[in-house]
């Protein structure tokens, strides 16, 4: 039997942990001690979660009482978005509007709809363009249309699925002139893009550990001191008395060394997967001349994403050729959710215009820090043969 | 092509349902030495979330079942999307069969239009050389070509609902427990570690909730009144809509007066244009010739008159009959009657064990009266 050769392309769902993480969290693992006890093994905890505190503040641009830490993407947007708008109309009734792009996350989507469905939330969708950039003309204009009742914006920084960069600056514009604050998930840029949450004007941002070399469980809501999210869960009140449960120092600290790591050396990293994505993208068209890479063209931290490329496989299925893929160890990602374990076309290729179709024809490649050319190479030397059975397949069913 | 009891390097996909046959179905395939792929069919347009009543798939907890298993064996797990052609082929199918006064078998058609059709192309396409399914049914190489027999657990055997698969879907098919029996099935599944061992079986149509079948298809063809007759023509009562009954049935008729004659009445006729229901004694529901249409063999179809036996519904007795065909019109003569026979069931014609093919029955009739 041969060794059987993977290549992981699929970095945006979750990136190996750097190994200064895992040293660092398998020593913390090693170590009693609950971060808020009296006594010295409490003290040395929260010593080692304050230090993490402040050093994923220093690097995110941040003051360390900003970092609420929590399980993680999922948690800190749900904490941003229903947080925000219990605090905002709570003080006063006419803030029940939450504005919010059409190309966001899940863990940012639902909460959305669920205040709509169950808090008497009004939503309105901002649109965005054919790249998956939000139209910030319409944002203004939903903004303007009456500021006085608007409880939270949200825009987040990069999207998951095809790497377009938001235009958070001018979101935050908008709103700044009217006082409403502005939430960014920025899951996706933390690793590949330098983030300034002071310099941003933003007034809350999620981040998670395992998008960039940390782990799995861990993750914060950077919000400022002047804003106060009511509380998603209750107790002993750890993180700022905005989110409650044992703190995590093993997980922290792993963050906190992922972060330190991956900000080190993230302009290097960055050059270096844009380089391999371009060579995945040129020979994908080699390859398949009709492919079509979506999102922006233009590289930059103000257009996209370094390592994700989003390709539309005219008459193919993603999920059939992401199952090719995987036979031959090339794992990649639909980028769109499962609803009931059925893969859904892509919302976001929906709201960018496009059809049914291309939404179901589409494979997001993530690289990652652990990227390599060969990994490039391999996908493109087992593409032919799955392109060609994928779209066969596709013929069949479109017949029958 | 089939290799049969099993010299394995295959590349296969394995239907799995979530249930503990397909699972070990799956097993089997790999311990021959297949290169296997799990799949789950999402047949349901809105699936539910977890099993209820006897149901056995088609819930989000059953592909999560299947996912479990295909995970313990190490095999890549998918979910395939066929929801849109199990509704128009086979639920659309039975709604248009009941509103025609038949009595379908969505099993049959399902094997027929999803699992060994548009299931067994996709994975063609895809590269696979064919599917494996739990089916209790055995394909062998005969003379003219592969055949399906039934399975040694008599009690399991479901070549009938397979009765409608031709030489191409044979050839491609691979049913790893056509040679044993449930018992055993279900404590190899724990031997190997199956979390499914111990699941029930299912028995209930899958997109029909709680086995309500009469409920269910109110709600798609809504009240459609008719009257329920006696074999005079007397208006015994009226009724909401006749495809909730069943030639042979009797319970549920709520008929109030009893017969003259004080003896249970059965649903003799169902008349779809004017929704008559005509009920009668049990001896009027014999039956001893079967015209049928739609005829698929498994091989050649008989070139004379077949002595034969035939099997009329799902885990139902076999009749000795005589079968002849004629082009796409098939004609069973029962060598003794039988009861409770509908159109739109399959005949599903046997030599031994062997399927030799199914029509689906078209009218029924008694040569003379008892």
């Amino acid at each position: 039997m041969n060794e059987r050769r993977t290549s992981y392309l699929d970095h945006a769902a979750t990136t190996p942990m750097v190994p200064e993480a895992i040293a660092v969290m398998t020593e913390e693992l090693a170590r009693t001690g609950n971060a808020s006890s009296l006594h010295a093994a409490g003290r040395a905890a929260r010593r080692v979660v304050e230090e993490s505190r402040e050093l994923i503040a220093e690097r995110f641009g941040a003051r360390p009482s900003e970092v609420v830490f929590c399980s993680g993407g999922t948690e800190a947007n749900n904490l941003a978005i229903k947080g925000l708008f219990w605090s905002r109309r709570g003080a006063d009734a006419r803030r029940d509007r939450v504005l919010f792009s059409s190309i966001e996350h899940h863990a940012l989507l639902d909460p959305v709809t669920w205040l709509a469905a169950h808090e008497g939330a009004r939503i309105d969708m901002t649109p965005v363009d054919r790249i998956g950039r939000v139209r910030v003309d319409a944002l203004r204009e939903a903004v303007e249309r009456d500021p006085g009742d608007v409880a939270v914006v949200t825009t987040m920084w990069a999207n998951n699925e095809m790497g377009t960069v938001q235009p958070v600056p001018e979101v935050v514009a908008i709103a700044r002139d009217h006082g409403i604050p502005v939430h960014s998930d920025a899951v996706q840029a933390a690793g590949y893009l330098p983030l300034d949450f002071g310099a941003s004007g933003l007034d809350a941002m999620t981040v998670t550990a395992h998008k960039l070399g940390g782990p799995v469980g861990v993750g914060a809501l950077v919000v400022r001191r002047e804003v106060e999210p009511v509380p998603l869960l209750h107790g002993g009140g750890q993180e700022r008395d905005v989110r409650s449960g044992t703190i995590g120092v093993a997980l922290i600290a792993a963050f906190a060394k992922a972060v330190e790591v991956t900000t080190d050396r993230q302009a290097a990293t960055s050059a270096r997967v844009e380089a391999l994505r371009a060579r995945l993208v040129d020979g994908i068209r080699r390859v398949v001349p009709d492919a079509i890479v979506n999102g922006d063209p233009e590289p930059g931290p103000d257009h996209r994403l370094p390592n994700i490329a989003h390709v539309t496989f005219p008459g193919c299925e993603g999920d059939a050729m992401l199952m090719l893929l995987d036979a031959q160890g090339v794992e990649v990602s639909t980028g769109s959710a499962c609803a009931a374990g059925v893969p859904q076309p892509s919302h976001v290729l929906l709201a960018m215009g496009y059809d049914d179709a291309a939404a179901r024809g589409s494979l997001r490649f993530s690289l990652g820090h652990t990227s390599t050319e060969a990994d490039v190479d391999h996908v493109l030397e087992v593409l032919p043969a799955v392109h060609e059975r994928a779209r066969a397949a596709s013929l069949v069913r479109s017949r029958s | 092509m089939n290799p049969g009891p099993d010299g394995g390097g295959l590349r296969l996909v394995a239907a799995m349902s979530g249930g503990v046959d397909s699972a070990v179905a799956a097993a089997r395939a790999v311990e021959a030495g297949h290169d296997v792929t799990g799949v789950h069919l999402a047949l349901s347009r809105n699936p539910r979330s977890y099993r209820s009543g006897a149901r056995g798939c088609c819930s989000i907890e059953d592909a999560g079942d299947a996912r479990r298993a295909a995970d313990t064996l190490g095999i890549p797990f998918f979910v395939w999307d066929m929801s849109e052609e199990f509704a128009d082929e086979v639920v659309d199918d039975f709604v248009t069969e009941y509103a025609a006064g038949r009595t379908p078998n969505p099993c049959l058609r399902c094997n027929e239009k999803i699992k060994f059709a548009a299931v067994l192309d996709r994975a063609v396409a895809l590269g696979f050389d064919g599917v494996v399914t739990g089916h209790y049914a055995q394909v062998r190489d005969g003379a003219e070509g592969v055949e399906l027999h039934r399975s040694r657990d008599a009690a399991k055997d479901q070549s009938y609902v397979l009765g409608v698969l031709t030489q191409d879907q044979l050839r491609r098919s691979h049913f790893p427990l056509g040679g044993s029996v449930k018992t055993d099935v279900r404590a190899e599944a724990a031997a190997r570690g199956l979390q499914v061992a111990t699941k029930p079986d299912s028995h209930d149509i899958c997109f029909v909730a709680d086995g309500d079948n009469a409920g269910w298809l109110a709600e798609k063809l809504g009240p459609r009144p008719g009257a329920i007759v006696d074999e005079s023509g007397t208006v015994l009562r009226e009724h909401d809509g006749a495809y909730a009954y069943t030639i042979g049935q009797r319970r549920g008729l709520r008929l109030g007066v009893p017969a003259d004659d004080g003896r249970p009445r059965f649903v003799l006729d169902i008349e779809p244009v004017s929704g008559t229901v005509t009920v009668g004694p049990r001896e009027h529901l014999l039956v001893d010739v079967l015209e049928g249409d739609r005829p698929l063999w498994c091989t050649a179809p008989p070139s004379g008159p077949l002595e034969c036996t035939v099997q009329l519904r799902a885990h139902g007795a076999e009749h000795r009959a005589r079968v002849t065909v004629d082009g796409g019109a098939v004609h069973v003569e029962l060598h003794d009657p039988a009861e409770g026979i509908a159109p739109g069931q399959a005949c599903v014609v046997y030599e031994g064990t062997r399927v030799v093919g199914s029509a689906t029955i078209t009218r029924t009739r008694r040569t003379a009266a008892a």
